[in-house]
């Protein structure tokens, strides 16, 4: 084909559409006028199915955000009227002050043991339900149950426990011949959080097998078979299949790990009050305690927002470093 | 052969019957001493009940455990059936249609997975106080649904959007309206991840402590949770009672555990892992 011609054809053919064009413009203004309330319609539509969501969730959780920040910046005892505008001074003050540090060193000693105990004994009875043991269906009900008892039965039943004269760790101590390690686990200064942090690690840990274990139920068959017939063993199995194809697994249930460890609340509560001497302080007890205790409702909504701080600036980290993991693999 | 094979996994025997004694005792011991008498927990606290009594049973259960009871379950079975009617008719345009907040929405949706409720107390403290329904079990229910929406939403539109669309098409094609069709086609088909959602949020309304501790205040309008503290400063000395309340309180949930174990299990892992 001369080359001519072909110009010739593709001249024709932007003429015909251009022509074409005026033509079907004029239906076209009709058609978006219809569309136009159509598409009226359509966001009426949108707007009735999300509106009841999103003005209980704006009430309750986005309108609540604001407002914390807002008497954050008030001295205000939240019982008489004396409402006072100080600005960021609750913020300074917070800094200054001895228990809302160790408070936070608490929350923090919460995270990394939770990390590091829930985890991997999450893992470990997760795995465990995967290997050839006889009544399996027995001891996955079992390893669950901890995660459905109240958090508030849980604190009380492990005070009685720990229990310095009657409470059954002690027993077992003494069974075991180590009756210089008897003490009163919850009164003690020294025992009390790691007391409270076993307790979270036996609430928690079953949750985090039932995430693992949705995981690996996730894993495709035929990689382990195709590795089989390659030679690898269980161990390489486990670190060249298993543990990679987890890791999204295992950043979830970290952020879910530290954002619940950063709020965790319950448990304190009810087995330790925060005591002996603020030794199991963690940010929601002091600030329950300042806001509905001693009345300083400014000044709690200074501690419950820099929770909110701290547990936003975390997430955007892991968020963000994970998205940059995946980016570079 | 079978022997050598069966030998190989004695340490995976061992580490799963550690493991079970771990997570089992606390279970067992609450249990067993709630069948003793205060005198035998008195002499021998943690052995197996020789003298099988109900006694404690009776004791909660004449008391106002029924109450705490009742509460909860008015406050838990209201909240989650709001959350999944209005979560699941949130979900329909997040899943379905085209609209440039759609994405901004979800998002919004998801934070709230992140946020600690303590951030919203105060200010839900003073709004119930303003509503007027401060220390009554309705006040309850607006937080509940709110903390429950987020994940709700999640769970509803990731499963809306693997089902097809052709139902719908057909129906649209017959002149249905958008709530008609939503109610009479696609509802229906959201069975399952109703179940999960529902299940999901249960578990935790039922459980629930700090909300309930701040917005109400009387014994009547106590939920179980804040009951069992009342048990617990009440009852003091009487172990097995406060047992036989913990026990009587555990067990709704693990009820419908042994009922819907694989339902608990993956409504747990659908609303944490989509997150």
């Amino acid at each position: 084909m001369p080359p001519s011609s072909f110009n010739k054809e593709r001249g024709e053919n932007v003429k015909t559409t251009i022509r074409q064009l005026p033509t079907a413009s004029v239906p076209m203004a009709a058609v978006s006028k219809k569309k136009m309330t159509s598409k009226i319609k359509q966001g009426l539509v949108i707007g009735g199915f999300l509106a009841p969501a999103l003005l209980i969730y704006g009430i309750f959780v986005l309108y609540s955000i604001v407002m914390t920040f807002y008497y954050s910046l008030f001295d205000w005892s939240g019982i008489d009227n004396s409402f006072e505008f100080i600005g960021l001074q609750n913020y300074i003050e917070l800094l200054r002050d001895e228990v809302f540090w160790a408070s936070l060193k608490n929350n923090s000693l919460l995270v990394f043991s939770s990390l590091l105990t829930q985890l991997p004994l999450g893992l470990i009875m997760a795995l465990l339900l995967f290997s050839p043991i006889k009544g399996m269906r027995f001891f996955r009900s079992v390893y669950f149950m901890p995660f459905l008892m109240s958090t508030v039965a849980i604190g009380i039943l492990f005070t009685f426990m720990y229990d310095g004269n009657f409470g059954i760790v002690n027993r077992i101590l003494g069974l075991l011949g180590l009756e210089s390690l008897q003490r009163a686990w919850l009164g003690d200064e020294d025992t009390a959080i790691w007391a409270v942090i076993a307790t979270i690690c036996w609430q928690y840990a079953p949750f985090y097998m039932v995430l693992f274990r949705a995981a690996i139920v996730g894993i495709p068959e035929e990689l382990y078979e195709a590795a089989m017939i390659d030679g690898a063993n269980s161990r390489q199995r486990f670190f060249k299949i298993t543990l990679p194809l987890l890791m999204p697994t295992i950043v979830t249930s970290s952020i879910l790990s530290i954002i619940g460890s950063l709020k965790y609340f319950d448990l304190i509560y009810v087995m330790t009050g925060g005591g002996p001497n603020n030794s199991t302080e963690l940010m929601a007890t002091y600030m329950y305690e300042e806001t509905f205790t001693n009345f300083n409702m400014g000044y709690g909504s200074s501690i419950s927002f820099s929770m909110f701080l701290i547990a936003f600036v975390i997430t955007v980290i892991i968020v963000f470093s994970e998205q940059k993991r995946k980016g570079g693999s | 052969m079978a022997f050598i094979k069966k030998l190989s996994n004695m340490p995976l025997y061992l580490l799963a019957i550690i493991l079970l004694i771990f997570t089992g005792l606390p279970y067992f011991l609450m249990v067993s001493s709630s069948f003793k008498s205060q005198l035998e927990f008195m002499t021998s606290p943690w052995s197996l009940p020789k003298d099988f009594t109900l006694d404690s049973y009776s004791v909660v259960l004449s008391s106002s455990f029924l109450r705490y009871f009742g509460n909860s379950l008015i406050v838990s079975v209201v909240s989650v059936a709001i959350v999944i009617v209005i979560s699941a008719m949130a979900s329909y345009p997040l899943a379905r249609m085209k609209f440039k907040l759609n994405r901004p929405i979800f998002i919004l949706f998801l934070i709230g997975m992140m946020i600690p409720i303590h951030t919203t107390l105060i200010p839900i403290y003073l709004l119930t106080i303003n509503m007027g329904l401060y220390d009554t079990i309705w006040g309850l229910i607006g937080p509940y649904v709110a903390f429950a929406i987020p994940v709700s939403v999640i769970i509803f539109t990731q499963f809306l959007q693997d089902i097809p669309t052709e139902l719908e098409e057909s129906a649209k094609i017959d002149g249905c309206g958008q709530f008609r069709l939503f109610w009479k086609i696609l509802f229906p088909l959201l069975k399952p991840a109703v179940a999960t959602v529902a299940i999901y949020n249960f578990i935790h309304i039922w459980n629930e402590f700090i909300f309930a501790l701040v917005l109400t205040s009387s014994k009547e309008n106590a939920t179980l949770p804040l009951g069992l503290r009342e048990f617990y400063g009440e009852f003091s000395v009487n172990v097995p009672g406060i047992m036989a309340a913990l026990t009587l309180g555990s067990l709704p949930l693990l009820l419908v555990y042994f009922v819907a174990q694989e339902k608990i299990v993956k409504g747990i892992a659908a609303g944490s892992v989509k997150g």
